[in-house]
């Protein structure tokens, strides 16, 4: 199926294109930029006048819920919503019901996922034998099933001895380690952070500690190791600065920071607001400003959604005891371009932070438009804005502590492999 | 209408009860008005009339309507209620509804041998089987007014009216 | 942010927390609690006031004290009171707590009394009735998890009221586990919002929040300086459990260090109250002598209690 895209602003981080130019799609790949391919006859042709064609985003982490969490969202609904949110790729975290520590769950799940014909599925395999922390998983059979990293989601590393372990064994082999920077003993049974809002509110702390220990703690090991880490979800303005002092001296660490915590922060949380719940907890104005700094600079390589869908049961609860996550396929962009008007990042850098940065983590070849590549693309409105309402939502976690306002940013249609897969 | 002068209207009172209250009657004033006008009859009639305070709010029945109103004061019964003779006192009788809910007070205090009533001024409007004992002066009011007494610095009484629900 | 305990007219419609509470909110609390206390010093010990009124006491964890006291407060009012204590977690029932309300909101319940283990369990209560359009049934907190306790704040701004007249003029220490201490911080949020000019907090590092400056309170550590010039002395229950989560080694270094003693008394002003919310653990963050000494208003701190939430009960239920 040969497709034209005609009178787009054509924006590919990759290779430094940003120009209005047709962008010219056959077999499924990206034929041509600018020149059409010699005897071009479209099967069909999209105006893209006014809109931007980017490379289909990549999310870094995003929850399916399947297997083991159908009764929150399903993996038709999910798929729905990120090809809604203009994410071609995504890589889905291994903390399923049960958590994916086997090859036969990895290969169902790409199998299932494939069959949806929508976005790339990239599952991220257990470290640890159901994420407890103890014993190794077959790191060999989860990556030939399709792993593309392993981590441990949430749960904790406890003992360093198997962390070392761990991670000494996943560098024998190349693969990589992503890693959430949280210290289990000084986390505790936290559920915000250690600041005002938690003193006022009597809520159980986490103190920024509990990420720097553990930042430090990794930046040992990956000096001993030589593994490949990614760092998951930064949220401490002085965790922002020792990632990018470990990267001033050379140590091969990457990470990414969450859209909400671009934008929020402890004082949100209002009067309990469970919609605030979320892992990292929001920190202070001055982290924020520090995350926001630290993207542009590129200290943060990229950003993800960490889209965690969460039934209504499991926010109507006291705020100790609702369940942490938001809603984020959708929003992915939107928060991007939000964040970069604000801080007037040009549109560019922005998208790398969603399309060719995370892509590279993945170790893919996709986020990008080159010649050959396949044609996963997101075409979007960069000045339209709507507003955030459970109905403008596909995912059926309508959970967001942005409902109700206004956000930037509307995808118009998306394609995968040359398909159309979302018309909006 | 004219407005009768109340400290003539407090003499005629006093001069009703006189001779005709019991010796050994207390005097009960509801907040406010009645409270001043009690204190007053127990200094000009003879005999042994204590005097204590009453604020019927917590007795009230628009309490569902209007909530508590902002100043309620205590009340002050500094006597037995049981197997007394009261008289209840207030400044002005309206609808009767405030008259009640003293008497359910008082009931929550104790059981009274007899209440008797005295009022500065009737304006007529009953709204429950209520009659005052003794009366000052009788009055025909407009319902969209409201008749209020006052005390200035000296002590002096005055009786005048304002616009209803003011 | 709008303050979901005021209706738009600026009138309580639920009691949740003494933070954002505006002063004269509090003062005609306090107000209407004077005559409220002399009701029980007569025979019949009653008014009408709630009469026909449905309170539910929904003690998620459990309390006999407190729920006493709130049982007590509103019978006096006239009202029909029913008890829930639905134990630690209303979900090991399978039932969510807000189903267990909108089920008791069926069963034309007037008020709720919360208390819960989890802070703000009593703010997603109110959300939920006024967002159901069940905004006249009210909710009374009567203790989420460490955040707040606003009925025993008033009780205790009343009993210094009562004691002090004035509270322009004091220096108040609050002694003990703020940290894990609900009534600490709805005592501070009190007496901040009521022009206290000195409130201080005197306890160990590890019972002290991070941020607890953001209460607007002066730390000390060291109890005898902290006390010098008090005018009101207020001891925090200490919970045995304190020692187990390496938060404190003993009883006995705590008592040695916070305990209040005649001879750590006599730092504080020579007619210097002391007060504690309740239950006393003796020997332990107070001597026997001094909470039976005369310094001390810890009964009569009870019996303001009932005024205290009968005042609230009948301001919440009127109008």
């Amino acid at each position: 199926m040969k497709i034209e895209i005609a009178n787009g602003r054509v924006v590919d981080p990759k290779h430094g294109i940003d120009r209005v130019a047709p962008l010219f799609v056959a077999a499924g790949k990206i034929a041509a930029i600018g020149d059409a391919p010699p005897g071009w006859s479209p099967n069909r042709t999209i105006d893209a006048t006014g809109l931007v064609v980017c490379p289909g985003l990549v999310d870094l982490s995003a929850r399916l819920r399947e297997p083991g969490f159908e009764y929150k969202a399903t993996l038709e609904s999910e798929m729905e919503a990120a090809v809604a949110g203009g994410v071609t790729s995504l890589a889905c975290p291994p903390d399923t019901d049960p958590p994916l520590d086997e090859p036969g769950l990895v290969e169902m799940l790409k199998y299932r996922a494939r069959s949806l014909n929508q976005a790339h599925v990239f599952p991220v395999g257990a470290l640890t034998v159901g994420l407890r922390g103890l014993e190794i998983t077959e790191m060999g059979e989860l990556a030939e099933a399709g792993c593309v990293a392993f981590s441990q989601a949430e749960a904790p590393v406890t003992d360093t001895g198997v962390l070392l372990r761990a991670m000494q064994y996943a560098a024998t082999f190349g693969h990589r380690v992503w890693l959430r920077p949280q210290d289990a003993h000084l986390a505790g049974g936290g559920v915000a952070h250690d600041g005002e809002v938690a003193t006022r509110l009597g809520l159980a702390a986490i103190p920024p500690s509990a990420e720097t220990i553990a930042l430090a703690t990794i930046f040992a090991l990956v000096r001993e190791t030589g593994v490949r880490v990614h760092l998951c979800r930064l949220s401490t303005g002085e965790g922002v600065a020792m990632v990018r002092a470990a990267k001033h001296d050379g140590l091969r660490v990457s990470c990414d920071v969450a859209a909400h915590h671009l934008h929020l922060c402890e004082i949100d949380i209002g009067w309990f607001d469970a919609q605030c719940r979320l892992i990292p907890p929001l920190r202070g104005t001055r982290d924020r400003a520090a995350l926001r700094a630290g993207l542009a600079d590129g200290t943060i390589d990229l950003v993800c959604s960490d889209h965690t869908p969460v039934d209504d049961d499991g926010k109507q609860l006291p705020f100790g005891e609702a369940e942490p996550g938001a809603t984020g396929l959708e929003l992915l962009l939107p928060l991007t371009l939000k964040w970069a008007a604000e801080d007037r990042v040009p549109l560019p850098a922005a998208l790398a932070r969603i399309t060719s940065a995370p892509a590279a983590i993945l170790g893919v070849g996709a986020g990008h438009l080159g010649i050959g590549a396949p044609a996963d693309i997101c075409i979007f409105d960069p000045g339209a804005h709507w507003r955030v309402v459970p109905e403008a939502l596909r995912s059926q976690g309508k959970n967001t502590p942005f409902l109700g306002l206004e956000v930037p940013g509307k995808v118009r249609m998306t394609l995968v492999g040359g398909q159309v897969v979302y018309e909006g | 209408m004219a407005l009768p002068d109340a400290e003539a209207t407090l003499v005629a009172l006093a001069d009703r009860m006189r001779g005709a209250v019991a010796f050994d009657a207390k005097f009960v004033g509801m907040y406010s008005g009645g409270a001043w006008i009690a204190e007053r009859l127990a200094r000009t009639i003879d005999g042994d009339h204590p005097v204590g305070f009453i604020d019927a709010s917590f007795y009230r029945d628009d309490f569902g309507s209007k909530g508590l109103k902002p100043e309620v004061k205590r009340t002050e019964l500094p006597f037995e209620i049981e197997g007394a003779t009261i008289v209840l006192v207030d400044d002005v009788l309206y609808t009767g509804r405030s008259v009640r809910a003293a008497i359910n007070e008082l009931f929550d205090y104790g059981r009274p041998a007899r209440i008797e009533l005295a009022v500065l001024v009737d304006r007529g409007g009953r709204e429950l089987p209520i009659e005052p004992t003794y009366v000052g002066a009788r009055l025909a009011v407009a319902r969209d007014l409201s008749v209020v007494l006052s005390r200035a610095a000296d002590g002096r009484l005055e009786l005048t009216t304002e616009a209803a629900g003011a | 942010m709008r303050n979901p305990q005021l209706n738009a007219a600026g009138e309580l419609t639920h009691l949740l927390t003494l933070e954002g509470l505006p002063a004269e909110v509090i003062v005609r609390i306090l107000d209407t609690a004077v005559p409220f206390a002399s009701i029980a010093e007569r025979d019949v010990k009653k008014v009408p006031l709630l009469r026909g009124r449905s309170v539910f006491n929904l003690f998620f964890e459990n309390s006999t004290r407190t729920r006493t006291t709130f049982e007590i407060a509103a019978k006096r009012l006239s009202a029909d009171v029913i008890n829930l204590n639905i134990g630690v977690s209303s979900t090991s029932k399978g039932e969510t707590l807000l189903d267990t309300v909108d089920n008791l909101v069926a069963m034309n319940a007037d008020m709720f009394v919360v208390r819960h283990s989890q802070s703000g369990a009593p703010h997603l209560i109110a959300a939920h009735l006024d967002r159901t359009g069940n905004g006249h049934v009210h909710v009374v907190n009567a203790g989420d998890g460490r955040h707040a306790h606003p009925t025993q704040g008033l009780l205790d701004l009343f009993t210094i009221r009562h004691y002090k007249k004035e509270f322009r003029r004091l220096t108040v220490a609050i002694v003990g586990d703020v940290l894990h201490s609900r009534v600490a911080r709805s005592l501070i949020h009190g007496l901040t919002t009521l022009g206290v000019p000195e409130v201080r907090a005197i306890g160990p590092k590890t019972l002290l929040p991070t941020a607890v400056h953001a209460l607007g309170v002066h730390v000390h550590h060291d109890m005898r300086e902290g006390l010098k010039g008090c005018d009101v002395i207020v001891m925090l229950r200490l919970q045995s459990e304190r020692m187990k989560g390496a938060l404190l080694p003993s009883a006995g270094e705590y008592f040695k260090h916070y305990g209040l003693t005649a001879e750590k008394l006599a730092y504080a002003k020579p007619d210097a109250i002391v007060m504690h919310p309740g239950p006393m653990n003796r020997g332990i963050e107070i001597d026997s002598a001094v909470a039976d000494g005369e310094r001390s208003v810890i009964l009569p701190q009870v019996t303001f209690g009932i005024a205290v939430r009968m005042a609230v009960m009948s301001m919440l239920a009127g109008g």
